[in-house]
């Protein structure tokens, strides 16, 4: 488990919005660029690190109950998606590193939730 | 029981793919202020995000009827797109015919169909090549 706050340290991350959520705990994790691959799998409190920065992220999110999203390399979502993530109370923050690194490090530092593929 | 019944319409533009979603987080959030189930509310919007978003990227756009009773949840979305050759083939997970347009914007990860039948108590898929698709959803909320 790891609070958002220690996510934004160790992934050296920008907060773009729900800076009133850093003490909430995060469990589990998934990284894609394929949306309906992250809808395969359930999970509980959950960060999705994702190099794609469309609105739909949100909208999958949303569905999943997802409550913080990561964009990776650097990638900056366009304002109307980080409004939409506002609107929806989904926290987004933006990191410099590469997807592969980024689960990498969250993984190590303790978000070890899987979801389970029936 | 009819006043029991909730019934909600929506067209599903394909017009402007940012909006495709909006449907389904209607539903959510009907299905909230109804006082659902958590676990099922997500099974409903997941698989009706689902087919909304495979009418739109696959067949132009359609139409989604929903009714909500006491028991289950009935999501049915139509559309007028190309049809499905092989309902069989397109239930594969990984099976997809998206372009690599419609892989860039996030989906046609061969999902769509495997996902909606995973999460949802029944399904019904009745597709007719130039005609159209009309995907039925069933979640129930007793079981």
């Amino acid at each position: 488990m790891l609070k958002v706050s220690e996510i934004v340290k160790i992934l050296d991350a920008e907060v773009l919005t729900g800076h009133e959520n850093m003490d909430l705990e995060i469990y589990s994790g998934c990284g894609a660029d394929l949306m309906s691959d992250v809808m395969a799998f359930v999970k509980e409190s959950v960060i999705l690190c994702t190099g794609l920065v469309n609105p739909q992220v949100v909208r999958t999110a949303e569905m999943m109950d997802i409550k913080v999203l990561c964009f990776v390399r650097g990638k900056i979502p366009g304002e109307a998606v980080i409004e939409l993530a506002k609107e929806k109370g989904i926290t987004v923050i933006a990191t410099q590193q590469p997807l592969f690194i980024c689960c990498g490090l969250l993984y190590s530092n303790g978000i070890k939730g899987r979801g389970v593929w029936d | 029981m009819s006043d029991n019944v909730v019934k909600l319409h929506y067209d599903i533009d394909a017009e402007d793919f940012t909006t495709a979603g909006e449907a389904s987080s209607g539903v959510k959030k009907t299905l909230t202020r109804l006082g659902v189930n958590p676990e099922v509310i997500k099974r409903v919007s997941i698989a009706m995000y689902e087919a909304e978003i495979n009418a739109v990227i696959h067949a132009n756009g359609g139409v989604a009827d929903v009714e909500i009773t006491p028991e289950r949840v009935t999501v049915v979305i139509s559309d007028r797109g190309p049809g499905i050759p092989n309902v069989d083939k397109a239930m594969t997970p990984g099976w997809s015919t998206a372009s690599n347009t419609v892989r860039e914007l996030g989906f046609g990860a061969g999902m769509g169909l495997p996902n909606m039948k995973r999460y949802t108590d029944e399904m019904y898929v009745e597709s007719e090549v130039g005609v159209g698709t009309k995907v039925t959803l069933i979640v129930n909320i007793v079981s």
